[in-house]
Protein backbone atom coordinates (compact mmCIF):
# COMPACT_ATOMS: atom_id res chain seq x y z
CA UNK A 1 0.00 0.00 0.00
CA UNK A 2 3.01 1.94 -0.08
CA UNK A 3 2.73 5.39 -2.39
CA UNK A 4 5.23 5.49 -5.29
CA UNK A 5 6.61 8.85 -3.42
CA UNK A 6 7.10 7.30 0.04
CA UNK A 7 9.32 4.72 -1.43
CA UNK A 8 12.43 7.44 -1.17
CA UNK A 9 11.52 8.44 1.48
CA UNK A 10 14.14 8.23 4.33
CA UNK A 11 11.84 6.82 7.53
CA UNK A 12 14.55 7.59 10.32
CA UNK A 13 12.29 10.14 11.41
CA UNK A 14 9.35 8.38 11.12
CA UNK A 15 10.70 5.23 13.55
CA UNK A 16 11.93 8.06 15.67
CA UNK A 17 8.31 9.69 16.50
CA UNK A 18 6.24 6.55 16.47
CA UNK A 19 6.75 6.45 20.19
CA UNK A 20 4.96 9.75 20.23
CA UNK A 21 1.59 9.64 18.49
CA UNK A 22 -0.49 8.08 21.05
CA UNK A 23 0.96 10.91 23.09
CA UNK A 24 -0.16 13.10 20.30
CA UNK A 25 -3.68 12.13 19.55
CA UNK A 26 -4.07 12.10 23.28
CA UNK A 27 -3.04 16.02 23.24
CA UNK A 28 -0.07 15.34 25.77
CA UNK A 29 2.78 15.50 23.79
CA UNK A 30 5.43 18.13 24.85
CA UNK A 31 5.32 21.49 22.80
CA UNK A 32 8.91 20.45 20.91
CA UNK A 33 8.14 16.93 20.17
CA UNK A 34 4.65 18.20 18.92
CA UNK A 35 6.09 20.91 16.77
CA UNK A 36 8.60 18.19 15.48
CA UNK A 37 6.29 16.46 14.76
CA UNK A 38 3.85 18.33 12.98
CA UNK A 39 6.92 19.47 10.68
CA UNK A 40 7.58 16.01 10.03
CA UNK A 41 3.96 15.39 8.88
CA UNK A 42 3.93 18.26 6.52
CA UNK A 43 5.85 16.31 3.62
CA UNK A 44 5.76 12.56 5.10
CA UNK A 45 2.04 11.61 3.97
CA UNK A 46 2.36 8.12 5.73
CA UNK A 47 2.60 9.70 8.90
CA UNK A 48 -0.28 11.82 8.52
CA UNK A 49 -1.65 8.67 7.77
CA UNK A 50 -1.00 6.46 10.70
CA UNK A 51 -1.57 9.52 12.74
CA UNK A 52 -4.75 10.24 11.48
CA UNK A 53 -6.23 6.48 11.80
CA UNK A 54 -4.19 6.03 15.24
CA UNK A 55 -6.56 8.56 16.49
CA UNK A 56 -9.90 6.99 14.28
CA UNK A 57 -8.68 3.67 16.20
CA UNK A 58 -8.72 5.57 20.20
CA UNK A 59 -12.01 7.45 18.89
CA UNK A 60 -13.62 3.75 18.04
CA UNK A 61 -12.91 2.15 20.91
CA UNK A 62 -14.35 4.96 22.95
CA UNK A 63 -17.53 5.41 20.82
CA UNK A 64 -18.45 1.43 20.94
CA UNK A 65 -17.70 1.41 24.74
CA UNK A 66 -20.00 3.83 25.79
CA UNK A 67 -23.11 1.46 23.78
CA UNK A 68 -22.27 -1.40 25.48
CA UNK A 69 -24.96 -3.38 27.17
CA UNK A 70 -24.88 -6.28 29.62
CA UNK A 71 -27.03 -9.42 28.14
CA UNK A 72 -30.41 -9.45 29.94
CA UNK A 73 -29.98 -12.94 31.81
CA UNK A 74 -26.65 -12.14 33.09
CA UNK A 75 -27.94 -9.12 34.71
CA UNK A 76 -30.72 -11.12 36.25
CA UNK A 77 -28.72 -13.63 37.31
CA UNK A 78 -26.12 -10.69 39.40
CA UNK A 79 -29.25 -8.94 41.11
CA UNK A 80 -30.44 -12.00 42.49
CA UNK A 81 -26.64 -13.15 43.34
CA UNK A 82 -26.93 -9.95 45.28
CA UNK A 83 -30.38 -10.16 46.47
CA UNK A 84 -31.43 -6.52 44.77
CA UNK A 85 -34.03 -9.18 42.18
CA UNK A 86 -37.01 -6.19 43.09
CA UNK A 87 -35.00 -3.91 41.71
CA UNK A 88 -34.85 -5.50 38.61
CA UNK A 89 -37.12 -3.85 36.50
CA UNK A 90 -35.81 0.02 37.18
CA UNK B 1 -19.39 16.53 53.93
CA UNK B 2 -15.77 16.41 52.86
CA UNK B 3 -14.14 16.29 49.72
CA UNK B 4 -14.02 12.70 49.49
CA UNK B 5 -17.99 12.24 49.85
CA UNK B 6 -18.42 14.59 46.94
CA UNK B 7 -15.88 13.06 44.63
CA UNK B 8 -18.55 10.06 45.19
CA UNK B 9 -21.61 12.02 45.40
CA UNK B 10 -20.35 13.93 42.33
CA UNK B 11 -20.94 10.31 40.06
CA UNK B 12 -24.50 10.69 41.95
CA UNK B 13 -24.65 8.18 44.81
CA UNK B 14 -24.82 9.14 48.59
CA UNK B 15 -22.06 7.16 50.17
CA UNK B 16 -23.45 7.63 53.02
CA UNK B 17 -26.30 5.80 51.92
CA UNK B 18 -24.48 2.83 50.21
CA UNK B 19 -22.22 2.68 53.72
CA UNK B 20 -25.25 1.72 55.87
CA UNK B 21 -26.26 -1.04 53.01
CA UNK B 22 -29.63 0.91 51.07
CA UNK B 23 -30.30 -1.15 48.84
CA UNK B 24 -32.23 1.50 46.67
CA UNK B 25 -28.92 3.09 46.42
CA UNK B 26 -26.79 0.14 45.68
CA UNK B 27 -29.26 -1.37 43.08
CA UNK B 28 -28.69 2.45 41.79
CA UNK B 29 -25.06 1.61 41.60
CA UNK B 30 -25.13 -1.43 40.21
CA UNK B 31 -27.53 -0.80 37.66
CA UNK B 32 -24.90 2.09 36.61
CA UNK B 33 -21.61 0.05 36.15
CA UNK B 34 -22.61 -3.58 36.02
CA UNK B 35 -22.16 -3.17 31.74
CA UNK B 36 -18.62 -1.33 32.00
CA UNK B 37 -17.59 -4.27 34.76
CA UNK B 38 -19.18 -7.12 32.46
CA UNK B 39 -17.33 -5.83 29.59
CA UNK B 40 -14.50 -4.91 31.29
CA UNK B 41 -13.88 -8.33 32.57
CA UNK B 42 -15.25 -10.17 29.42
CA UNK B 43 -12.60 -8.15 27.15
CA UNK B 44 -9.69 -9.16 29.98
CA UNK B 45 -11.12 -12.41 29.49
CA UNK B 46 -12.37 -13.26 26.54
CA UNK B 47 -14.76 -15.94 28.49
CA UNK B 48 -18.64 -14.81 28.99
CA UNK B 49 -18.88 -17.53 32.31
CA UNK B 50 -15.63 -16.13 34.31
CA UNK B 51 -16.38 -12.71 33.06
CA UNK B 52 -19.98 -13.26 34.65
CA UNK B 53 -18.37 -15.07 37.70
CA UNK B 54 -15.93 -11.52 38.04
CA UNK B 55 -19.18 -9.46 37.58
CA UNK B 56 -20.92 -11.28 40.76
CA UNK B 57 -17.56 -11.32 42.42
CA UNK B 58 -16.94 -7.60 42.26
CA UNK B 59 -20.38 -6.69 43.11
CA UNK B 60 -20.81 -9.30 46.06
CA UNK B 61 -16.70 -7.60 47.67
CA UNK B 62 -18.06 -4.14 46.69
CA UNK B 63 -21.06 -4.89 48.90
CA UNK B 64 -19.33 -6.10 51.58
CA UNK B 65 -16.26 -3.77 51.26
CA UNK B 66 -18.02 -0.46 51.31
CA UNK B 67 -18.32 0.18 54.94
CA UNK B 68 -14.14 0.49 54.21
CA UNK B 69 -14.27 2.65 51.11
CA UNK B 70 -12.49 5.58 52.10
CA UNK B 71 -13.32 7.92 49.16
CA UNK B 72 -10.15 8.79 48.18
CA UNK B 73 -11.15 7.77 44.31
CA UNK B 74 -13.85 7.96 41.98
CA UNK B 75 -15.81 4.96 43.31
CA UNK B 76 -16.29 3.89 39.58
CA UNK B 77 -12.00 3.53 39.74
CA UNK B 78 -12.52 1.65 42.81
CA UNK B 79 -15.08 -1.02 41.41
CA UNK B 80 -12.76 -1.63 38.23
CA UNK B 81 -10.14 -2.05 40.89
CA UNK B 82 -11.62 -4.60 42.22
CA UNK B 83 -12.76 -6.05 39.07
CA UNK B 84 -9.43 -6.08 37.34
CA UNK B 85 -8.34 -7.76 40.32
CA UNK B 86 -10.63 -10.45 40.02
CA UNK B 87 -9.99 -10.68 35.87
CA UNK B 88 -6.36 -11.28 37.15
CA UNK B 89 -6.73 -13.60 39.68
CA UNK B 90 -8.68 -15.50 36.90
CA UNK B 91 -6.01 -15.17 34.46
CA UNK B 92 -3.41 -16.57 36.92
CA UNK B 93 -5.38 -19.58 37.93
CA UNK B 94 -5.37 -20.62 34.17
CA UNK B 95 -2.86 -19.60 32.92
CA UNK B 96 -0.32 -20.15 35.28
CA UNK B 97 2.46 -19.83 32.87
CA UNK B 98 1.81 -16.65 32.46
CA UNK B 99 3.94 -13.51 32.02
CA UNK B 100 3.88 -11.34 35.13
CA UNK B 101 1.57 -8.03 34.29
CA UNK B 102 4.48 -5.98 35.87
CA UNK B 103 6.88 -7.63 34.22
CA UNK B 104 9.50 -4.49 33.55
CA UNK B 105 8.67 -2.66 29.79
CA UNK B 106 12.43 -3.02 28.94
CA UNK B 107 12.20 -6.82 28.40
CA UNK B 108 9.56 -6.11 25.51
CA UNK B 109 10.32 -5.67 21.93
CA UNK B 110 9.73 -1.81 20.79
CA UNK B 111 7.40 -0.22 18.45
CA UNK B 112 6.62 -2.12 15.28
CA UNK B 113 6.85 -0.40 12.60
CA UNK B 114 3.52 0.37 11.00
CA UNK B 115 2.85 -1.80 7.78
CA UNK B 116 -0.67 -0.40 7.02
CA UNK B 117 -0.52 2.38 5.28
CA UNK B 118 -4.12 3.03 4.25
CA UNK B 119 -6.52 6.25 5.04
CA UNK B 120 -9.54 4.54 6.24
CA UNK B 121 -11.28 7.65 8.38
CA UNK B 122 -13.17 8.28 5.27
CA UNK B 123 -15.29 5.61 5.97
CA UNK B 124 -19.11 7.04 7.05
CA UNK B 125 -19.60 6.22 10.39
CA UNK B 126 -22.24 3.42 9.94
CA UNK B 127 -19.51 1.67 8.09
CA UNK B 128 -16.91 1.76 10.79
CA UNK B 129 -19.24 1.43 13.65
CA UNK B 130 -21.81 -1.77 11.59
CA UNK B 131 -22.09 -4.42 13.71
CA UNK B 132 -18.98 -7.10 11.93
CA UNK B 133 -16.94 -3.79 12.71
CA UNK B 134 -17.53 -3.89 16.47
CA UNK B 135 -16.63 -7.75 16.09
CA UNK B 136 -12.84 -7.14 14.35
CA UNK B 137 -12.77 -4.30 17.22
CA UNK B 138 -12.87 -7.14 20.00
CA UNK B 139 -11.05 -9.44 17.96
CA UNK B 140 -8.28 -7.07 17.80
CA UNK B 141 -8.25 -6.65 21.44
CA UNK B 142 -7.87 -10.11 22.19
CA UNK B 143 -4.61 -10.28 20.27
CA UNK B 144 -2.61 -7.94 21.93
CA UNK B 145 -1.03 -9.64 24.47
CA UNK B 146 -2.00 -9.56 28.04
CA UNK B 147 0.39 -6.50 29.60
CA UNK B 148 -1.12 -4.52 26.58
CA UNK B 149 -4.48 -5.55 26.55
CA UNK B 150 -5.02 -4.55 30.55
CA UNK B 151 -3.74 -0.88 30.14
CA UNK B 152 -5.81 -0.09 26.79
CA UNK B 153 -8.89 -1.57 28.34
CA UNK B 154 -8.23 0.31 31.25
CA UNK B 155 -6.90 3.04 29.52
CA UNK B 156 -9.32 3.51 26.54
CA UNK B 157 -12.35 1.09 27.24
CA UNK B 158 -12.76 2.19 30.42
CA UNK B 159 -11.73 5.51 30.88
CA UNK B 160 -9.48 5.67 33.18
CA UNK B 161 -6.57 7.85 33.75
CA UNK B 162 -2.89 7.21 33.18
CA UNK B 163 -2.54 7.29 36.91
CA UNK B 164 -5.16 5.36 38.17
CA UNK B 165 -4.58 2.44 35.72
CA UNK B 166 -1.13 2.70 36.99
CA UNK B 167 -2.05 2.64 40.25
CA UNK B 168 -4.66 -0.56 39.42
CA UNK B 169 -2.03 -2.68 38.00
CA UNK B 170 0.89 -2.02 40.12
CA UNK B 171 3.32 -0.25 37.15
CA UNK B 172 4.48 3.66 36.79
CA UNK B 173 2.92 5.99 34.60
CA UNK B 174 5.36 6.20 32.11
CA UNK B 175 4.94 2.18 31.90
CA UNK B 176 1.26 2.81 31.35
CA UNK B 177 2.02 4.86 28.43
CA UNK B 178 4.12 3.30 26.73
CA UNK B 179 2.43 -0.14 26.59
CA UNK B 180 -0.97 1.86 25.86
CA UNK B 181 1.47 3.84 22.53
CA UNK B 182 2.38 0.04 22.07
CA UNK B 183 -1.30 -1.53 22.34
CA UNK B 184 -2.70 1.24 20.09
CA UNK B 185 -0.25 0.83 17.39
CA UNK B 186 -0.88 -2.69 17.12
CA UNK B 187 -4.68 -2.25 16.90
CA UNK B 188 -3.94 0.31 14.40
CA UNK B 189 -2.46 -2.19 11.92
CA UNK B 190 -5.35 -4.91 12.67
CA UNK B 191 -7.71 -1.87 12.04
CA UNK B 192 -6.24 -0.39 8.93
CA UNK B 193 -5.96 -4.37 7.08
CA UNK B 194 -9.78 -4.76 7.77
CA UNK B 195 -10.50 -1.38 6.85
CA UNK B 196 -8.25 -0.58 4.31
CA UNK B 197 -9.94 -3.44 2.34
CA UNK B 198 -13.27 -2.38 3.23
CA UNK B 199 -12.53 0.69 2.02
CA UNK B 200 -10.80 -1.10 -1.47
CA UNK B 201 -14.12 -3.07 -1.95
CA UNK B 202 -16.12 -0.15 -1.27
CA UNK B 203 -14.31 1.92 -4.03
CA UNK B 204 -14.68 -0.74 -6.45
CA UNK B 205 -18.17 0.11 -5.97
CA UNK B 206 -19.30 -3.35 -5.97
CA UNK B 207 -21.14 -2.85 -2.89
CA UNK B 208 -23.53 -0.45 -2.64
CA UNK B 209 -24.74 -0.28 0.84
CA UNK B 210 -24.33 -2.74 3.58
CA UNK B 211 -26.65 -5.31 4.32
CA UNK B 212 -26.18 -8.80 5.67
CA UNK B 213 -26.18 -10.72 2.66
CA UNK B 214 -23.18 -8.30 1.45
CA UNK B 215 -21.21 -8.26 4.64
CA UNK B 216 -21.37 -11.87 4.74
CA UNK B 217 -19.99 -12.52 1.12
CA UNK B 218 -17.30 -9.78 1.70
CA UNK B 219 -16.21 -11.79 4.39
CA UNK B 220 -15.76 -15.06 2.60
CA UNK B 221 -14.11 -12.81 0.39
CA UNK B 222 -11.28 -10.71 2.26
CA UNK B 223 -11.40 -12.75 5.32
CA UNK B 224 -9.08 -14.99 4.28
CA UNK B 225 -7.45 -17.33 6.78
CA UNK B 226 -4.00 -16.80 7.51
CA UNK B 227 -4.84 -13.13 7.37
CA UNK B 228 -5.16 -12.58 10.77
CA UNK B 229 -1.55 -14.20 11.78
CA UNK B 230 0.94 -11.93 12.61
Amino acid sequence: MMMESQKKHDHSQCRKLLGSLSAYVDGELDRRLCIELEKHMETCEDCRIVVDTLRKTVYLYHATSQTETIPPDIRTRLYKSLNIEDFLEK
Amino acid sequence: MNGDENKVEAEGFSLEALQAGDPVEFAHLVDAYSSKIYHLAVKMLNHQQDAEDVLQETFLKAYRGLKSFDGRSKISTWLFRIATNEALMVIRRKHPETVSIDEPVETEEGEQDPVQIVDWCCLPEEELLSEESKEKLDAAVQKLPERLRLVFILRDVNDLSTHETADILGLTDTAVKTRLSRARLRLREELSTYFGERKYELEKGQFTEPSDTTQKSLESRVLKPGKESK
